[in-house]
């Protein structure tokens, strides 16, 4: 019965979609504005549905309701509860539901939030944000159907893929969703703007804190999948240019291209044209990626030629969504009167340029991730590509990204004095210069291009360092002063501070791991010691444990160095009883500078076991580089000014002279 | 030729399959194949990242657990004692089961677009800049600019003032 009402929920939510696409347009042309107010009710109808719907699903799940197809395929009545609810949208129907949940709530916070929007634009947002949600649902209703009933139920489930049953796998899937479709409000709002053919300062600022909250989302949802492919797969790898990262990777560089384009279209009115492309694209390639994981392609042609209904179907969905948008873009774009001139060398400049560069980038991915599928579809053979060749093209193209990124935020509006920014700077370098010599020195003059990156993210970091001290002129003026200084500093400028820094040390981390891991396997027997780059890891043999779900064999090594005492480490074999499923869980002992990370194999029947351990050297910086990263991002979204309709204080803001970010 | 790779193909599906069927219980580089020689298995290990373990998804055999991956890890290994270069044991591996097992994709006709693509669209945005800020100024089109009359441009742009529009958009952030 719940079921039953789930699937009326989704019609019901379907019918407020269509509603709401069309009337709020009409409302807008005839200036009519109880149409137009109809498009407010209507998300809030459509997203009480969906919630419905996402409620029946999730106690089908909780109840352990094996009448329903989906959770009798990916549920079982042993599981623990977190991963009864995170199954919800751990299969194909349910993540779709979730896919639209979110949809519907961005549709719903617009209503919500927009008060001060222009009623037309606000209408014409809402119509274009249902017609994302009217092919959605259709989409799930029609070929995805979380609420089919079984005619003969299983007395128990086939349970969740082991893998999954992760906490951060429970709520990486959310994360990224929320970032990929809160990408469609950037996008309703270029297109309400193209069809009203205007864009301004103010259109940027109602556009930036919708994006930002995305753009916070994915980075937290990439960083949190690769965490959980580091300690869950078992063999200390945090990014292997898999398709399935690759897709969330896209939108985020789009989507940081569109964040900082965005800064130029609110405070210089220019740019316009380009930042209108920007959030058509940064959503179609969030729009790509759902559609590249869901429909089979990513195994390859052949499993999407076998089930291609689905597959068809988004791609008729694509073409209309993609296709449709760039149209009226080109139809309506050249009317856009661009704003503000600027020189080459200016705010503006470089902002550009590392919208040139992070497009660029972006092309790598794309074309990395989508071209065996071309080939294999052209009939042109099959090739793989993976890290070797994202070394060569992409690397080379954020290289300069990187070593601009602290030099961008120095120069001011309009037109800049490049050795004047570069002299201001000489302290960063020489301290980089400093860096690279000492990372040089420890490492043994280990491998070049390593130490020439460390030698860069220091200058990266340095520089933002440096570019905030000057701004609350650290030093130079009484401690106290700069401390004022430093508490009226907007937030979207402590945001770039925290986003820009958190990043250099990210690739702090990502380089050192890269490039100074040390592994070792080995058999040992219960009481032997395996020494792995300067530390001992001392077997102290194996005992069976049983889960809820599992059994599983627990090693136990004792971490010493030099005979001092460190950690304690459990690595888990796991057997998932259901899928017959075997999972590897790493025991990892942290610290600020690595990590040292342990994983138990097989016995190999004479009394010994396989044991694996790496060192993996400042390997925690690269997430705790994300943290500041959307850390950065919520400080810079709770900046005032960025608040849809927030007055601004001007005789606060004229106090505190701000080159602003 | 199709019909090898179907054939291969169905023969890897069964592979992986039995191979999920009886637990593997192969996980990654074993003990008993590292090779005596560190500097061989150095190399080992740096070619194996490279080379796709064809039963699994998007995983390389160096990391992998399946029966194949354990049996190509082999496979370099012998080679690499036998004498091989870097690159013998590469086009050994692509000449018995073609491009596909190699991550790093081959430099030839069809793969032209995939290496020079980024270098296309990074030209593409290059000149689309340079006329935008062309654009700024004028609206004639004509050669590219000589180091000259980039200088003149840019003073030119310098002595641009600001437009109009400043009035109505918002500017109170704006740094002198």
């Amino acid at each position: 019965m719940i079921a039953e009402l789930g699937q009326f929920a989704l019609i019901m939510a379907l019918l407020a979609a269509i509603s709401q696409s069309i009337l709020p347009l009409i409302g807008a042309e005839r200036l009519d504005s109880r149409l137009m107010a109809f498009g407010s009710h209507a998300s809030l109808v459509q997203l009480l549905f969906v919630i419905l719907a996402f409620g029946c699903l999730t106690q089908a799940y909780i109840v352990s309701d094996f009448t329903l197809l989906n959770v009798a395929e990916n549920s079982h009545s042993t599981k623990p509860l977190l991963y009864k609810i995170s199954g919800v949208w751990g299969n194909h129907e349910g993540s779709m539901l979730l896919w639209v949940l979110i949809l519907a709530l961005f549709g719903a916070a617009v209503a919500a939030f927009g008060r001060n929007l222009p009623v037309t634009l606000k209408a014409r947002v809402l119509a274009i944000q249902a017609m994302i949600g009217v092919g959605f649902l259709t989409f799930l209703i029609f070929t995805s159907n979380p609420f089919t009933r079984l005619l003969v139920p299983p007395e128990n489930g086939q349970d969740l893929n082991p893998l999954l049953q992760d906490p951060g796998l429970a709520f990486h899937p959310p994360m990224l969703y929320v970032g990929y479709v809160g990408f469609s409000v950037a996008f309703s709002f270029a297109i309400a703007a193209l069809i009203e053919g205007k864009v301004d300062a103010a259109w940027a600022r109602w556009v930036r804190p919708w994006t930002l909250t995305a753009w916070i989302f994915l980075t937290g949802g990439i960083a949190l999948g690769s965490w959980w492919a580091y300690y869950e797969l078992g063999w200390g790898g945090w990014w292997f240019w898999d398709p399935v990262e690759n897709v969330s990777f896209m939108p985020w560089l789009m989507g940081t291209a569109l964040l900082h384009s965005a800064v130029v279209v609110e405070k210089r009115n220019s740019l316009k044209v380009w930042t209108i492309l920007l959030a058509i694209l940064t959503f179609s390639l969030s729009l790509i990626g759902t559609f590249i994981v869901r429909s089979g392609l990513l195994t390859s042609v052949h499993a999407f030629a076998v089930n291609p209904e689905r597959g068809i179907f988004i791609l008729i969905l694509l073409a209309i969504a993609i296709g449709g948008s760039l149209t009226l873009f080109a139809l309506k774009a050249p009317a856009l009167k661009s704003g503000g001139m600027f020189s080459p060398i200016s705010r503006e400049g470089g902002l550009l340029l590392n919208n040139l560069l992070l497009s660029t980038a972006c092309a790598t991915v794309f074309l990395g991730t989508l071209y065996p599928l071309f080939m294999e579809a052209l009939g042109g053979g099959r090739v793989s590509i993976g890290p070797p060749f994202y070394n060569k093209t992409f690397i080379p193209v954020m290289v300069p990204l990187f070593f601009l990124v602290c030099i961008g935020a120095y120069l001011p509006w309009k037109r800049a004095d490049l050795v004047g920014v570069l002299k201001r700077l000489k302290y960063a370098g020489l301290a980089a210069l400093l860096a690279l010599l000492i990372a040089w020195y420890i490492s043994d003059g280990g491998p070049l291009l390593a130490i020439l990156g460390l030698g860069m993210a220091t200058w990266m970091l340095l520089g933002t360092l440096s570019e905030w001290a000057d701004r609350i002129k650290l030093f130079r003026a009484p401690l106290a002063k700069s401390w004022q200084r430093a508490k009226n500093l907007p937030g979207s400028s402590w945001g770039m501070t925290l986003a820009h820094g958190g990043l250099a040390i990210a690739i702090i981390g990502m380089i050192s791991t890269t490039a100074w891991k040390v592994e070792d396997v080995a058999v040992l027997k219960p009481g032997e010691t395996l020494s792995v780059a300067g530390t001992d890891y001392r077997f102290d043999g194996v005992k069976e444990i049983t889960g809820p779900n599992y059994s599983a064999v627990e090693g136990t090594f004792n971490v010493s160095q030099d005979g001092v005492y460190m950690a304690t480490l459990k690595p888990e074999k796991r057997l998932y009883t259901v899928k017959r499923m075997p999972t590897t869980e790493a025991a990892i002992y942290s610290t600020f500078v690595g990590d040292y990370y342990a994983v138990i194999g097989d016995p190999d029947g004479k009394g010994g076991w396989t044991v694996r351990i790496y060192r993996e050297p400042l390997v925690t910086w690269i997430w705790f580089g994300c943290t500041l990263m959307v850390f950065g991002g919520l400080v810079s979204l709770a900046d005032r000014r960025l608040r849809v309709g927030a007055p601004a204080d001007k005789r606060k803001k004229k106090k505190v002279r701000e080159a602003e970010a | 030729m199709r019909g090898f790779i179907l054939s291969t193909t169905i023969l890897f599906t069964l592979i992986a399959s039995i191979g999920i069927a009886s637990i593997s219980l192969v996980q990654a580089v074993e003990p008993d194949e590292v090779l005596d020689n560190p500097i061989l298995e150095a190399r080992a290990r740096e070619i194996s990242k490279e080379v796709r373990c064809l039963v699994c998804q998007n995983e390389p055999i160096d990391s992998s657990n399946a029966e194949l991956a354990k049996e190509l890890r082999i496979v370099v290994r012998e080679r690499l004692v036998a004498g091989d270069s870097d690159d013998d044991v590469k086009d050994y591996l692509s000449s018995r089961y073609g491009d596909f097992v190699l991550f790093r994709p081959p430099f030839k006709a069809s793969t032209f677009l995939l290496w020079f693509g980024p270098l296309l669209v990074l030209a593409i945005g290059i000149i689309g800049i340079i006329f935008f800020f062309r654009g700024n100024r004028t609206q004639k089109i004509a050669a590219p600019l000589s180091a000259e009359e980039q200088n003149k441009l840019q003073q030119l742009l310098q002595d641009g003032q600001e437009p109009p529009q400043k009035l109505n958009s918002d500017n109170k952030g704006e740094a002198s």
